[in-house]
């Protein structure tokens, strides 16, 4: 039987009907084992969390430290320190953590901003 | 003494013919390797769809269920938890058979009603092995690739009905008496 006379017992909404399942199959795989998108940034001061930003818009936050003012900013997906008393700047230098887990220390002024998805991720596990 | 007089009628016979059909596709089907519980073609549900689209709902749920019971009885697995997945994937379809079929038929035929019973029949089964044999959110990961085998096997099963529902009954068959 030829291809075309398979294709002549699908009715005109069955080719919906199997679009759909093709859609719902593809988009179930992107979500579930896509990469795991982060969506708040947690900034800490001293060791406690002082805000929680959701990452699905602008923002931002000043945080004080021992040092002084620490400026943390929040575009869609993505997060940054912007500016840091400390001396050596790391945490401003790593520029803009975009993955889940993804963490800028700025320990002189005991602020650091982390980035967090859906799971917990781990830095290293041992068993 | 009180007698019982069963007289069986028509369709009495017609779902005993059909389930059998079932049972063998069911029994034979199991002999194919497969790498995850639940990823096969389910074939029996050709015979469903068929039952429906003819006979209407109710012989379609008779065959449905004699199915699942008959099979699980003749492969072992009767009570065994293959059963209840079978049986909650087996209600979860016909529930869902039972909504699509008032569907147009002029738009959507047998290939769209297979692809709803093989999804719901998935999300039976997924869903009483969540609540029940693996209670772990990380159960939904393996959800891609039952979507995946309803996607494909609920076409194919739906494409092969359509081919013998347009078939010419054969005059040659017994008529569905004894």
């Amino acid at each position: 039987m030829a291809v075309r006379a398979w294709l002549a017992l699908l009715r005109p909404g069955d080719y919906l009907t199997v679009l759909v399942a093709v859609a719902a199959t593809v988009l179930a795989a992107l979500q579930l084992w896509g990469p795991d998108r982060p969506s708040l940034a947690v900034v800490r001061a001293g060791g406690k969390i002082v805000a929680s930003l959701p990452l699905d818009r602008p923002g931002g936050i000043e945080v004080m430290g021992p040092l002084g003012k620490t400026l943390i900013e929040v575009q869609p997906g993505r997060a940054r320190v912007v500016s840091d008393p400390g001396p050596r700047q790391y945490c401003v230098k790593q520029g803009w953590l975009t993955r889940s887990g993804a963490a800028a220390i700025c320990a002189p002024n005991e602020v650091s901003l982390q980035l967090q998805g859906r799971s917990e991720s781990y830095d290293s596990l041992s068993y | 003494m009180v007698q019982i007089t069963f007289q069986p009628d028509a369709s009495d016979y017609r779902v005993a013919r059909y389930a059998a059909a079932a049972i063998a596709l069911s029994v034979a089907e199991a002999a194919i390797p497969t790498p995850l519980p639940g990823v096969k073609p389910g074939l029996a549900n050709i015979v469903v769809l068929l039952v429906l689209m003819r006979h209407g709902w109710r012989e379609a749920a008779w065959v449905a269920l004699l199915r699942v019971f008959a099979a699980s009885l003749l492969l072992g697995q009767l009570f065994a938890p293959g059963f209840f997945l079978s049986l909650a994937g087996s209600l979860f379809s016909l529930a869902a058979l039972g909504l699509a079929q008032w569907l147009p038929r002029r738009w959507f035929g047998a290939v769209s009603l297979s692809l709803v019973a093989a999804f719901a029949h998935i999300a039976g089964q997924m869903l009483l092995a969540r609540v029940w044999l693996v209670p772990h959110e990380g159960l939904w990961g393996l959800w891609p690739v039952f979507s995946a085998t309803a996607t494909v096997f609920g076409a194919i099963n739906g494409l092969i009905t359509a081919r013998l529902l347009a078939e010419p009954t054969n005059p040659d068959l017994p008529p569905n008496r004894p």
